[in-house]
């Protein structure tokens, strides 16, 4: 049986458990004259929870954790042949391939069970791809018999599943409705199943991150083993080849990666917040009801389609004023894609962070403070400059370090406008590349997973996760330790 | 200003502000229909009244704040020392120098004590050098009756005095501008009963520079700090006169009925 027919049943079950819990209690209470502790639904939900929350963790743990013992348990029969220089995964992987064809030589009617089990090895090869299933060699009868091993484990394996899915199903319900009783408390039971509920989700998203940080750190490691920690951090070349001898300095790319974030928070800081100043002390309430969500919107446009709109509009447009022949005559610019590129479109893409994280800070400066500065003769503006300004700037500088952050991750834009060159230079008009592009740039194609050229993307990576993460901490930090001004 | 401790009484009853008629619309309700009064400088005047009678509305009047307010219209004339503060060559950010205003809930800036009684004569040019801020510093200090709790810490944050200590902060604030009204809007309604004592005696000193108008929910406090009364019901001013007067010997039966506990 499926698993998702498995899950079908089980809330079957969680559904009769349901109405059989919530009649029994109504039955009791009517028969010993008592009211219920709680209303009656709440005794249907305990049984259809007890009956569906066990059972679907176990068939969900089960799936996961079966084709693993399997896998062991079909080892041994590979081992024997196993030669020096033969990846066990590799091997693993053929009889996974050769169980399945099977499987469905099986389903479709092409074979009958007894001639899939007795094909000699020989003749296996022919079989599966007539079924459509392409095996890289012939069948040794090692693999066939693994596979045939595989094939009866999964048998047992999934029988097994299903009876012991359902059994907890059908025990969780019946103890559910044995305890529909008026003295049970099922209110509070249900308020613990979602409380545990809740703590799971967050526990999901809180284990995801820590296995994303750990895997970045085990490749890290593994990255500075093959490639000295000194020569990375310090390095001022950037020239990865794949045949080896690379040099992998991550300066340049910082020294890129920075560059552009400046530049983009010299567009966005001061657009954004007197964008944010506007909206917050000056506009008109119908303006501002529809300028906010307009200028919210450019947040929604998507980072690739600003990198074409540097690619395509902002890098000629500074080509035809800073390039060589340009109306400017400075001849500072060689192509398109430039630092200045990059990071003014960045910049815009920033306006709305900076915007609208500063509009709602400045709004959340009390009113009254405005009317003791506005009640002593202060004029809109010098209350905005000495008694706003002041009161909302930690918020602000949180806004400008969120930004910050965002513009330090940004790719796309990068991509596109910035260049590919890893170049150390002052010129914001020469191409440069960031950290980002380059991890985009050692991943995609035919790489090798243990060669240096590789793995330093998760050097990189984890460079990139450790600024970014310390510019949110100061960032929270500084909001938090200036936050009570206002009481 | 030198003491004028010795005027007290000579000057009580001379005119310093005078309203005609004045309305205030906030966009569709109707918040004060054609209030006439007089008050007199070097006076307490309080405004009492139920909630929503419009009080608060007509003191915002008397410097303009109304105009802060998006969909308020006022009408009708207000003159302080005989010139119409509404005419179109009055600047509302003047005006406010001159009226000055204390609010409800103490609401000193996020700035040292120095910076906060600073803020205005700063804005208004009133000192020509430090030496001279201040002298005007400690002398609003002193008038807002908090220079001797203060004196030590002068640049520590204003948001760290207790509540009574920061409403006298906004006091001595709307004091160091020199301005010859000074509003206040129920200014002890979040102060305990002891930082509302001494506030009150405060208000009482500052009789002698300026003229005082204060908002109040508290008949008690009407009487005990106030010298004339005016009793607001539904935007209509019904009764004004000597505060004695109005607490013993009401002429309007609502303001009888609102002395005595009935309406409010």
């Amino acid at each position: 049986m499926t698993p998702s027919w498995i899950a079908l049943i089980v809330l079957a079950i969680a559904a009769a458990g349901f109405v059989l819990a919530r009649s029994r209690a109504l039955r009791a209470a009517a028969r010993e004259g008592r009211r219920l502790h709680s209303l009656p639904g709440y005794y249907g939900w305990t049984a259809a929870l007890y009956a569906a929350l066990p059972a679907l963790l176990l068939l969900a743990i089960w799936l996961v954790a079966q084709p693993a013992v399997t896998r062991m348990m079909v080892w041994p029969v590979l081992e024997a042949e196993a030669s020096a220089n033969a990846v066990p995964s590799l091997m693993m992987a053929d009889v996974q391939r050769l169980a399945a064809g099977l499987d469905a030589a099986v389903e479709t009617g092409r074979l009958s069970r007894e001639a899939a089990r007795d094909l000699p090895a020989g003749e296996m090869r022919a079989a599966m791809a007539a079924q459509g299933v392409a095996l890289g060699s012939e069948v040794t009868s090692a693999t066939r018999d693994a596979a045939l091993r595989w094939r009866r484990l999964a048998g047992v394996g999934h029988l097994a599943r299903t009876i012991a899915v359902i059994g907890l199903a059908l025990a969780g319900a019946a103890w559910g409705v044995s305890r529909a009783a008026p003295d049970f408390r099922a209110r509070n039971a249900v308020e613990r199943a979602m409380r545990g509920t809740l703590i799971s989700a967050a526990l999901i998203a809180i284990l995801t991150t820590v296995g994303i940080v750990l895997a970045l750190i085990f490749n890290t490691i593994e990255f500075f083993r093959l490639y000295p920690a000194s020569e990375f951090f310090f390095g001022t070349t950037w020239s990865p080849s794949f045949g080896g001898g690379s040099e992998l300095g991550i300066l340049p790319l910082l020294w890129g990666t920075l560059y552009i974030s400046l530049i983009a928070l010299l567009v966005a800081v001061p657009i954004g917040l007197f964008a944010a100043i506007y909206l917050a002390e000056y506009a008109h309430r119908n303006v501002r009801s529809w300028a906010k969500p307009m200028l919210e919107m450019l947040a929604g446009i998507p980072t690739i389609v600003y990198g074409l709109f540097a690619l395509l509009t902002v890098g000629p447009l500074l080509v035809e004023a800073f390039g060589r022949g340009g109306y400017l005559g400075l001849g500072w610019m060689q192509g398109g894609t430039a630092v200045m590129t990059a990071g003014l479109v960045m910049g815009i893409m920033l306006v709305p962070f900076v915007s609208s994280l500063s509009d709602d800070i400045i709004n959340a400066v009390p009113q009254s403070l405005r009317d003791g500065s506005l009640g002593l003769g202060a004029t809109r503006s010098e209350t905005i400059r000495q008694v706003v300004l002041p009161a909302a700037l930690p918020g602000i500088v949180g806004a400008i370090l969120l930004a910050a952050s965002r513009a330090i991750g940004e790719t796309m834009i990068v991509v596109l406008g910035a260049g590919a060159a890893a170049r150390l230079s002052m010129n914001p008009f020469d191409a440069m590349t960031t950290v980002t592009a380059k991890i985009v740039s050692q991943l995609t194609g035919d790489a090798d997973f243990s060669s240096p050229e590789a793995l330093v993307a998760f050097a990189l990576g984890m460079t990139l996760f450790v600024i970014t993460l310390a510019l949110n901490v100061v960032a929270l930090w500084i909001v938090r330790r200036y936050r009570e001004q206002y009481e | 200003m030198n003491d004028m401790r010795t005027m007290d009484n000579t000057v009580l009853n001379e005119t310093k502000i005078t309203a005609r008629d004045v309305h205030v619309h906030y966009g569709t309700t109707h918040a004060i229909k054609g209030v006439d009064v007089d008050i007199a400088d070097r006076t307490v005047t309080a405004f009492i009244g139920p909630s929503g009678c419009g009080k608060s509305t007509f003191l915002r009047c008397l410097n303009r704040m109304n105009d802060t307010i998006p969909g308020a219209v006022v009408t009708g004339k207000i003159k302080i020392d005989e010139a119409d503060i509404y005419d179109s060559r009055v600047d509302p950010v003047q005006l406010r120098a001159k009226v000055g205003m204390v609010f409800q809930k103490p609401n000193p800036f996020p700035k040292s004590i120095y910076d906060n009684v600073a803020y205005g004569p700063k804005i208004h040019g009133l000192a020509k050098n430090k030496a001279e801020l201040d002298e005007i510093v400690e002398k609003a200090l002193r008038r807002g009756a908090i220079w001797d709790e203060v004196k030590d810490r002068l640049h520590a944050p204003g948001t760290g005095l207790s509540g009574g200590q920061q409403q006298r902060l906004c006091i001595a604030r709307a004091v160091a501008t020199e301005p010859e009204v000074l509003l206040m809007d129920e200014p002890c309604s979040a102060l305990d009963p002891i930082a509302t004592a001494q506030v009150e005696e405060l208000i009482d000193e500052l009789r002698q520079n300026f003229s005082v108008v204060i908002v109040t929910h508290s008949m008690q406090q009407a009487a005990r700090v106030s010298q004339r009364t005016a009793f607001f019901h539904l935007g209509n001013l019904v009764e004004y006169g000597e505060t004695g007067k109005i607490f013993t010997n009401p002429e309007d039966s609502r303001t009888e009925s609102y002395i005595s506990g009935r309406i409010g």
